[in-house]
């Protein structure tokens, strides 16, 4: 039993969640306590699936999933002529990393969902696209084949816009989910351009034919930057991110939880690309220099619109794009000195980890401060910090959840976001302190940005018109209580995190040749 | 896989245990200063209230300080750079993927020209 769920765990990581959105409108109708169940069931399943795989590929190493053959194991069928002709997930490192987000992020917002969003309507279809979602980026992070990738892209752009809009809110809810849906869309549309010059190229869609047959022409040229330029939009980087607040604004807090690891799913997307398909085909230290700079800008620019929002999501989700950006400049240092091995071991591999390290503790914390956010709207019903104060005195446990994540988003130790700031700041010091001390003053504008935010909502006197309000439902603190005992935990024991899952997903992402040969077999 | 190691960060580390120890020894240090302070202080009498010149004290609501009245200096001081960067953001999604795609003819300018 135990080979047969290890074996197919990739195959199961994406069917668990697509038969449950399936079957979610079918068991809704008996009733919600049952369809509450039913959902919370799946994902759970997903969870220990992604845990199990995970466990594997960090004891065993890097496995794959070859859809439809006899053995899942048999990526190159004896009559193809050498070419794995089916759809494989290739799930290495990195891609393990990231299904423990996708998984953790979606159980504890699940948990949260389940209380926070019961007074509305729809929720059949609410849990199906959410489940929907889950699948799209578990395929995402998982498949080694590029048009499966698109694939799993646009399931996971559909699913999202349809949660975006799902409150509607005025129409505000639905402009924005629209404006989403359009700019996905397109550039999904340019990552297929990119991936059908691939296939004209090398007559093949798997990664690491591709990867085995890489040329860097011309043409290899302009799809890298189709690709790179379509996922960097997605995960809202500056100057593409002007989706990103209106969306993460509008959405229910728990989806906009979620939003973040979609966003994180395209960043593994870009961060495969050039590290995967290309690697040292390209002149990494441009390429790398391109990632720098959409990190630095997403890192200015995101603190500084922050700090003037006075919607507490919108001012969540400019932070969402600056911590993008120093993701963007640890794994960026990494790929400029890619190919040059002394470099990478003096510190493109810690700025790799610091940066990696970072997407987890990002998803980790900001998915904090969206439940926080949304417990607040639960009690309160508006967004709006000038309207806000004193509920320190009513909501103290949601109180001492935002501190917990607003302190680790700020980098303050001894929190999991001081840990792979540090690394950042410290490996980019050695590539260009100037980059370190940007790093560093945004830092310091995040903590200036969210001390305003936690006095807006909660110092102060009791105000009269919240004289009533009560502490949110013990189901949404699970929720957050979750993802802060991560924060917590991942802070206070960094090395061991490190260790055991940020170094081997660096490892795993800077090393194409294992990615080519566990596939291929070293052919 | 020691737990409790320090946290490399390729020029130095981090101990994180260290931080919360000294942490816990300063809190110790400080609750001991503050335990030799003055006892006579009274919760709820004129001790505790503000002392406004006199004046009544307002409302509870009034006194409290909103979000927009926070970091105006800040602002102020940088009017300029947000005078540019707000604007920017139209809201329409034209103008988003006018950047979208002139980033993208940037970057090829760069890569394909310049690699």
């Amino acid at each position: 039993m135990n080979g047969f769920l290890m074996t197919n765990a990739p195959a199961l990581l994406i069917m668990l969640p697509l038969i449950g959105a399936f079957v979610t409108p079918f068991i809704g109708r008996i009733s919600p306590r049952v369809r509450s169940a039913w959902v919370i069931l799946i994902m759970t399943l997903t969870t220990l699936t992604a845990l199990l795989l995970a466990s594997d590929v960090f004891l065993n190493g890097t496995q794959i999933y070859v859809f439809g053959a006899a053995d899942p194991d048999l990526a190159i069928p004896p009559d193809s002529g050498g070419i794995p002709i089916r759809i494989i997930f290739t799930v290495d490192a990195m891609s393990a990393l990231m299904q423990v987000i996708g998984a953790i992020t979606g159980f504890a917002v699940l948990l949260y969902s389940i209380s926070a969003d019961r007074i509305h309507s729809g929720l059949e279809s609410f849990y199906t696209l959410f489940l929907l979602m889950i699948a799209g980026i578990m395929g995402m992070v998982s498949t080694g084949d590029l048009f499966n990738f698109f694939v799993f892209l646009e399931i996971l752009s559909i699913s999202s816009a349809g949660l975006i809009a799902y409150r509607i809110d005025g129409g505000l809810a639905v402009e924005a989910a629209l404006k989403y849906f359009v700019l996905s869309t397109i550039g999904a549309m340019v990552i297929l351009i990119g991936i059908g010059i691939y296939y004209g190229e090398y007559n093949a869609l798997n990664i690491a034919v591709i990867a085995s047959r890489m040329q860097f022409t011309l043409l290899d040229q302009i799809a890298l930057v189709l690709i790179i330029a379509a996922l960097a939009m997605k995960c809202g980087s500056v100057p593409m991110h002007f989706w990103t607040p209106d969306a993460y604004s509008m959405a229910p807090s728990s989806i906009t939880a979620m939003l973040v690891v979609a966003s994180q799913a395209s960043l593994y997307g870009l961060f495969r690309v050039v590290f995967t398909l290309y690697n040292v085909t390209l002149n990494a230290m441009t390429v790398g220099w391109i990632i720098i700079i959409l990190g630095v800008l997403s890192m200015v620019v995101g603190v500084t619109m922050a700090i003037p929002q006075k919607n507490v999501k919108r001012l969540m989700a400019y932070h969402a794009i600056s911590q993008t950006g120093y993701m963007l400049l640890g794994v960026g240092v990494g790929l400029a000195v890619l190919g040059n091995q002394p470099l990478m071991e003096s510190f493109g591999y810690i700025a790799m980890e610091g940066g990696i390290f970072h997407i987890i503790n990002h998803a980790m914390y900001k998915g904090l401060l969206f439940l926080t956010a949304g417990a607040i709207f639960f009690r309160i019903g508006t967004y709006n910090l000038n309207k806000m104060g004193g509920l320190g005195h009513s909501m103290k446990y949601t109180m001492i959840f935002f501190i917990i994540g607003a302190l680790a988003i700020a980098g303050i130790p001894p929190l999991n976001g001081f840990a792979s700031k540090l690394m950042i700041y410290e490996s980019v010091f050695a590539f260009n302190p100037v980059l370190a001390v940007i790093a560093m003053v945004v830092s310091i504008l995040t903590l200036a940005s969210f001390v305003k935010v936690f006095h807006s909502i909660f110092m102060g006197p009791k105000l009269p018109e919240y004289e009533t309000v009560q502490e949110a439902p013990v189901p949404m603190l699970i929720g957050m209580g979750v993802l802060a005992a991560i924060v917590i935990l991942f802070g206070l024991f960094p090395q061991s995190v490190v260790n055991g899952l940020i170094a081997p997903a660096a490892h795993a992402l800077a090393d194409q040749s294992g990615y080519i040969a566990a596939v291929l077999g070293g052919a | 896989m020691d737990l409790f190691a320090s946290l490399s960060t390729g020029t130095g580390y981090w101990n994180p245990l260290a931080w919360l120890l000294a942490t816990v020894v300063a809190a110790v240090i400080v609750y001991l200063i503050w335990r030799r302070g003055e006892s006579g202080y009274k919760k709820g009498t004129a001790q505790t209230t503000p002392f406004i010149s006199g004046n009544p004290e307002p409302a509870k609501g009034m006194v409290h300080v909103r979000a927009s009245n926070l970091y105006w200096g800040y602002l102020d001081a940088l009017k300029g750079y947000y005078d540019l960067i707000v604007p920017a953001h139209t809201g329409v999604v034209n103008d988003y993927l006018l950047w979208y795609l002139g980033v993208t003819a940037a970057l090829i300018i760069v890569v394909v020209v310049f690699v």
